[in-house]
């Protein structure tokens, strides 16, 4: 553990300027652009879930939209039903866990992609019973008017205040993170994402850890899925379809699967890189997928991966631990 | 740590930047309409058809001298047929200071982005035509087409008085579209005391619709009500044809489009539909003169969501110019009860109402696919 | 009875071509080891090639089915592979799946963006005469598109076993490292393998685009429910895609007319967990993982 006080310092500084930027950031703009960050707030949450399952545990999952949409339809119909906001989370945090639970014990019982497929039905499964089954859910024209949660003193009605109430969660949820990866358990993640035989060798019940990994994940899923519903204040069964399920996923690779910090850029890169495209009208999107295609071409480890590529340049005497790879991104 | 951070900056600030640029190039002697429409996405045949008829239209308005003496501006907001994307696109082009939303087409996505409008009070026209979007109180909402509550009961006499019907199907896409038109539907066979002896739910890009048509074939209903969208009808005519079904199919706008009849070919013969205003009617001098310019531009012909986001551009202009400023409690004071006659306004098409609620009453054609091109069998007066 | 004999005839016809799509699925997971999740959108392009061919350079339909037949093979085989798959594989099969994602967006934008958003109208291969098959009315074109896809089967299988190439092709399937030190050219094999995904592909497209018409964004359904059926047949099997492809677009039938019509595209995803719990390796799979 030599340097790690000079590692920690650094970290810390760092992390604290990017909150100071995130603080900053939406100050003095308009609503849209306030809008577009919260919304890369949420996502990031649910990046940082299903960077968990592929990233740490090395399963990929095509559902974790389905799980937003949990979290997202158990928070609207307790907070329709008059239930504050904060007391409506633990509900649809546990339901995402138990499901996940009983989602991933079957698929992980055989080896191979099998979550992966799993996953995929389960989503379309997910959407079709919010369609369908319109005396809960609202069917095909979703759930509307669910309201903004009051603190007494500090009200998120407005675009800004319910911005930096997202910023505060995303820092809990990431920091409950930070403790898992950094705990016994996340040091099993890791052990079995290196090298899963050797873990099994060693005693690590992967099976059992593998599973707490997707279904941590999903809960995170569920919890930006409780954020989407008081920042849209409408929710429709089209919004959690496997292609979010899909985006979700590109945002981990982009960003850097395994990367503690990969989420944040990922999304970042998913939802505004099209923003800024769409002065290019029709074409936004063809340029948008070219790009992704370009990048993961070039950069295949996701873009945080740049800056251990050009580290590796400079320092090429220098041990690569990448056992601390997921804090790579914050040296 | 600075190369992440960094490249988040520079990310964001371009992201900043960019519509900043955009809002700052709008100048004074401007006016900017807001096409928030479904470009991309499944509703992209129906937003970019309502893009292309506001499109025709703004050239044509400027043309005219442009609203209140301005040029028109129109800048385009892809909701990828997203209800979540399109409320933020709303928000966004209310930002960038436009005077009048254009769109969306899709109801589920309306309902949302039309709370946007109405906080801020724009006037929005929407293609949308689920009956719950005037039923909310909001009076800065406006339909170009009337709702599926004015819509589908007017087919009710055909089914009960024309037809002579007992007993009818129906066959509906299971999207927002297809399921509003459907619910109301039943409650007029209901209220009419004609028999629904068979209900065909279909997915959005089906592709095998045997099931469907033999299921309604062994019920054998006097006439069937076909609810989709436009390949959804096409395809769906096309295995009708196929495995021979006897009884007429009649459908709401949609079934006797042109584009369902090129799509179908000859299997779209007999098809019968009640449609709002369709480039068909060429007798009425304003549809023929759009109908051909439109196919001069685009190179293809308008469908119903074209006249649509026509209609949508000019009424802005009427009654903006009514009103003589931009202001959006003035616009809606003007738009509710008002009836702008096709002689006076020329590029509303024909007579065209609009209700304290928005909704909008015209006369409206019922239409019959004979020898391969839809043939208007008669008019059904305004309701 | 002729109700039943009708929606299952019609469905063996439309599980046909989800087969031909399955078995792309299955060929480049062979080959690869990844998912191409633009698989779908390799079957709404090749049309569209056709459409280019016959309305922008004026060829007959005939000639232009050709064109799009060499173009697609071009594009969606050869270019695929050296240009996306090629660079990115070594870095994992997730980034490549990832990749393919990306480039569905793509081809999908593309089409809209250069062919318009509305579906057209496609020529058909084959005549639709109907032939009546106890009470149940069957066209000509269904029949052709089943026994198509069973003699492509049947084909595959053969060049897989009987020749020379094939075999190598299943050698690096099977074991790339290997076949490498055994004087295969792993490399051809692979772009082989590309190539008649792309060939596999057109030939679908040009089956189903004239019911199915042709519309950009067709792959998204077409993707997904041939993907299913690669899963249900077993992934590592082509006989298995032909079976997971019929049976869905039986299945898929059967359920809309006596069950549900509301769930019907639920009852293949049931049908997918079921057999992964029960039989991980697909029905018709083996469990050692990768023989073709």
């Amino acid at each position: 553990m030599r340097g790690l006080s000079v590692r920690d310092v650094w970290r810390s500084v760092a992390i604290a300027l990017l909150l100071v930027a995130a603080i900053l950031l939406p100050i003095g703009q308009k609503n849209y652009i306030i809008y577009v960050l919260t919304s890369w707030l949420i996502f990031t949450i649910a990046a940082m879930g299903l960077n968990l399952t592929l990233g740490y545990a090395g399963q990929i999952s095509l559902a974790q939209a389905s799980f937003m949409a949990i979290g997202a339809y158990v928070t609207a119909l307790l907070t329709l039903a008059g239930w504050h906001w904060l007391a409506a989370l633990p509900p649809a945090l546990i339901i995402s866990f138990v499901v996940g639970l009983i989602l991933g014990y079957p698929a992980l019982r055989v080896k191979g992609h099998f979550l992966a497929f799993v996953t995929l039905a389960f989503n379309t499964l997910v959407f079709l019973v919010l369609r369908n089954e319109d005396w809960l859910t609202g069917g095909t024209y979703g759930l509307s008017g669910m309201p903004r949660p009051d603190f007494g003193l500090f009200s998120t009605d407005k675009h800004l205040p319910f911005y930096y109430f997202t910023l505060g969660i995303t820092v809990i949820a990431a920091l409950a993170l930070w403790g898992i990866v950094r705990s016994p358990w996340g040091r099993a993640f890791k052990a079995l994402r290196e090298n899963p035989v050797r873990a099994e060798s060693l005693g690590v019940d992967t099976r059992r850890v593998t599973l707490l990994a997707f279904a941590i994940g999903s809960v995170y899923g569920g919890l930006a899925g409780a954020l989407i519903t008081p920042l849209v204040q409408f929710i429709e069964p089209g919004s959690f379809g496997l292609a979010h399920s899909l985006r979700i996923l590109l945002m981990v690779v982009v960003g850097g699967a395994g990367y503690f910090f990969g989420p944040f850029i990922g999304a970042a890169v998913v939802i505004l890189l099209p923003e800024v495209l769409r002065f290019t009208e029709g074409y936004y999107l063809i340029i948008y997928s070219a790009l992704v295609i370009v990048m993961l071409v070039f950069v295949p480890s996701g873009l945080i991966g740049v800056w251990g590529r050009l580290k590796a340049k400079v320092w090429p005497k220098q041990q690569v631990r990448t056992d601390m790879a997921e804090g790579a991104g914050l040296q | 740590m600075t190369r992440s951070h960094r490249y988040r900056s520079l990310l964001l600030a371009v992201s900043i930047a960019v519509p900043a640029a955009l809002g700052t190039a709008q100048a004074a002697d401007t006016v900017k309409l807001g096409l928030v429409a479904e470009l991309s996405g499944a509703g992209a045949p129906a937003g970019t058809n309502w893009r292309d008829g506001a499109k025709l239209a703004v050239a044509e308005v400027n043309a005219a001298g442009g609203i209140l003496g301005k040029k028109v501006e129109m800048p385009e907001y892809d909701t990828q047929t997203d209800p979540q994307v399109s409320r933020a696109l709303v928000q966004k082009a209310i930002d960038e200071g436009v005077i009048a939303i254009i769109g969306t087409v899709y109801s589920g996505s309306t309902m949302v982005n039309m709370l946007v409008a109405k906080q801020n009070s724009i006037p929005q026209f929407v293609g949308s035509e689920a009956p719950a979007i005037v039923e909310k109180g909001n009076p800065f909402v406006y339909r170009t087409s009337s709702g599926a509550q004015k819509g589908v009961p007017a087919l009710t006499p055909y089914f009960k008085d024309t037809l002579k019907a007992k007993k009818v199907g129906v066959a509906w896409v299971n999207n927002e579209f297809g399921k509003g038109g459907r619910n109301v539907f039943i409650a007029e066979m209901k209220k009419a005391g004609i028999d629904v002896v068979v209900d065909a739910a279909s997915e959005q890009a089906q592709t095998d619709y045997a099931a469907d048509v033999a299921k309604i074939k062994s019920a054998n209903p006097d006439a069937v009500f076909v609810y989709m969208n436009q390949e959804e009808s096409a395809r769906f005519l096309i295995e009708a044809k196929k495995q021979a079904l006897p009884m007429p199919l009649v459908g709401e706008v949609t079934l006797t489009e042109a584009k369902v009849i090129e799509l179908a070919g000859n299997a779209a013969d007999g098809a019968i539909a009640h449609v709002g205003v369709t480039a068909t009617a060429t007798e009425v001098p304003g549809i023929a003169a759009f109908a051909k310019s439109f196919e001069d531009t685009f190179k293809r012909k308008p469908t119903h969501d074209a006249i649509k986001g026509y209609v949508g551009v000019w009424a802005t202009k009427y009654v903006t110019d009514k009103v003589g400023k931009v202001d959006g409690e003035a616009f809606a004071k003007t738009m509710h009860g008002l009836c702008l006659k096709a002689a006076d306004h020329p590029k509303i098409l024909l007579d065209t109402c609009w209700d304290d609620r928005g909704e909008m009453s015209r006369p409206s054609f019922m239409v019959q696919v004979k020898g391969g091109s839809p043939v208007v069998i008669g008019t059904v007066p305004a309701n | 009875m002729s109700q039943f004999l009708q929606v299952f005839l019609s469905g063996l016809a439309t599980g046909a071509v989800y087969a031909l799509v399955a078995i792309g699925f299955t060929l480049v997971w062979q080959a690869a080891q990844t998912v191409n999740f633009a698989q779908g959108e390799f079957v709404m392009v090749p049309a569209f090639f056709v459409l280019i061919g016959m309305h922008w350079l004026g060829l007959s339909f005939w000639v232009a089915l050709l064109f799009g037949f060499a173009v697609s093979i071009v594009v969606l085989g050869l270019l695929f592979k050296k240009l996306i798959v090629e660079p990115i594989l070594p870095h994992g099969g997730i980034t490549l799946i990832i990749a393919t994602m990306a480039l569905g967006i793509l081809l999908k934008e593309s089409a809209k963006e250069f062919y318009g958003a509305e579906a057209q109208p496609f020529p058909a291969m084959f005549p639709g005469d109907q032939i009546d098959v106890f009470g149940a009315a069957v066209s000509l074109r269904d029949l052709l598109n089943l026994v198509i896809s069973l003699g492509i089967v049947i084909l595959l299988t053969l060049f897989l076993n009987r020749t020379r190439t094939g075999r190598c092709m299943q050698a690096t399937a099977q074991n790339p490292g290997v076949a490498e030190i055994l004087g295969v050219d792993v490399k051809r094999m692979v772009l082989y393998t590309f190539l008649i995904n792309a060939a596999l592909a057109a030939l679908a497209s040009f089956l189903i685009t004239p019911v199915y018409l042709a519309k950009f964004s067709n792959g998204e359904t077409l993707g997904l429910i041939a993907f299913i059926a690669a899963i249900v047949g077993g992934f590592n099997q082509i006989r298995g895609a032909l079976v997971g492809g019929l049976l869905i677009g039986v299945l898929d039938n059967l359920t809309a007319t006596y069950v549900t019509a509301q769930y019907r595209a639920a009852l293949p995803l049931v049908l997918l967990i079921v057999i992964i719990l029960v039989r991980p390796q697909g029905i018709m799979g083996t469990s050692e993982g990768r023989a073709v």
